[in-house]
């Protein structure tokens, strides 16, 4: 019973990692690859990490296993939010179907890129392409 | 213990480090390929995270839970990377 659960977690996982790639690959622009990445490589861990503690079953491995599986969800999201704003502000391409940038002109906006050299002034025009 | 012997776990195991492998490569396409800084980080990003699943599959395989140090490590030296990659886009931006 211990075996098929371990396999099936062991499947789960490994899926989900292989979808994050696959989604790597094929979404269009770079904020779509990185929410495609983020959410299945933390799920699919997570599964990785479960197949391995219910594995071992023994209390170090496991505190071992938890230890990365806390420090990975806590760190993703805010490594995904780090890159995501930096490549932002640095001028990344959109999708040409995307149909919402809140963030576009706004205070942020202009802080962010730098507009001590007037880089990005032209909130309205089109966005420079990236660097 | 035989890696290579029966056993529905072992081979599990096994089929996982395939796909993983695939994943690795898969994503080494976009490591090259990204046509951004940015998409670049964040294929290395993601193939730290296939290597941490790798060591956990590992570790399953040659039933050997010293692995999992690696995996802690590297974990860790991941986010580090990336944050430190992030803080160079940025400071890269301003130019």
């Amino acid at each position: 019973m211990r075996e098929i659960v371990v396999a099936a977690a062991l499947l789960i996982g490994t899926v989900f990692v292989f979808l994050a790639s696959v989604g790597l690959l094929r979404m269009p622009d770079l904020l779509t690859r990185m929410q495609a990445t983020g959410k299945a490589v933390t799920l699919g861990l997570g599964c990785l990490m479960l197949a391995e503690a219910m594995h071992f079953g023994e209390a170090g491995t496991t505190v071992r296993l938890i230890v990365v599986l806390v420090f990975f969800s806590l760190t993703a999201p805010v490594a995904a939010h780090v890159i995501a704003r930096a490549a932002y502000f640095m001028g990344i391409p959109l999708w040409e179907g995307s149909v919402a940038d809140e963030l576009r002109g706004t205070e942020a906006d202009r802080r962010g890129a730098g507009t001590a050299d007037g880089e990005r002034s032209d909130v309205d025009g089109p966005r420079p392409p990236a660097a | 213990m035989n890696p290579a012997d029966s056993g529905l776990v072992p081979t599990m195991a096994l089929f996982a480090l395939a796909l993983l492998s695939l994943s690795l490569l898969i994503t080494l396409i976009r490591l090259i390929r990204g046509p951004t800084l940015p998409d670049r980080v964040v294929a290395l990003d993601l193939m730290a995270a296939i290597a941490v699943g790798m060591m956990a599959a590992y570790s399953i395989v040659t039933d050997e839970s010293a692995i999992l140090d690696v995996a802690v490590i590297v974990a860790l030296i991941t986010f580090l990377s990336t944050i430190a990659f992030a803080a160079f886009l940025e400071r890269g931006a301003k130019r």
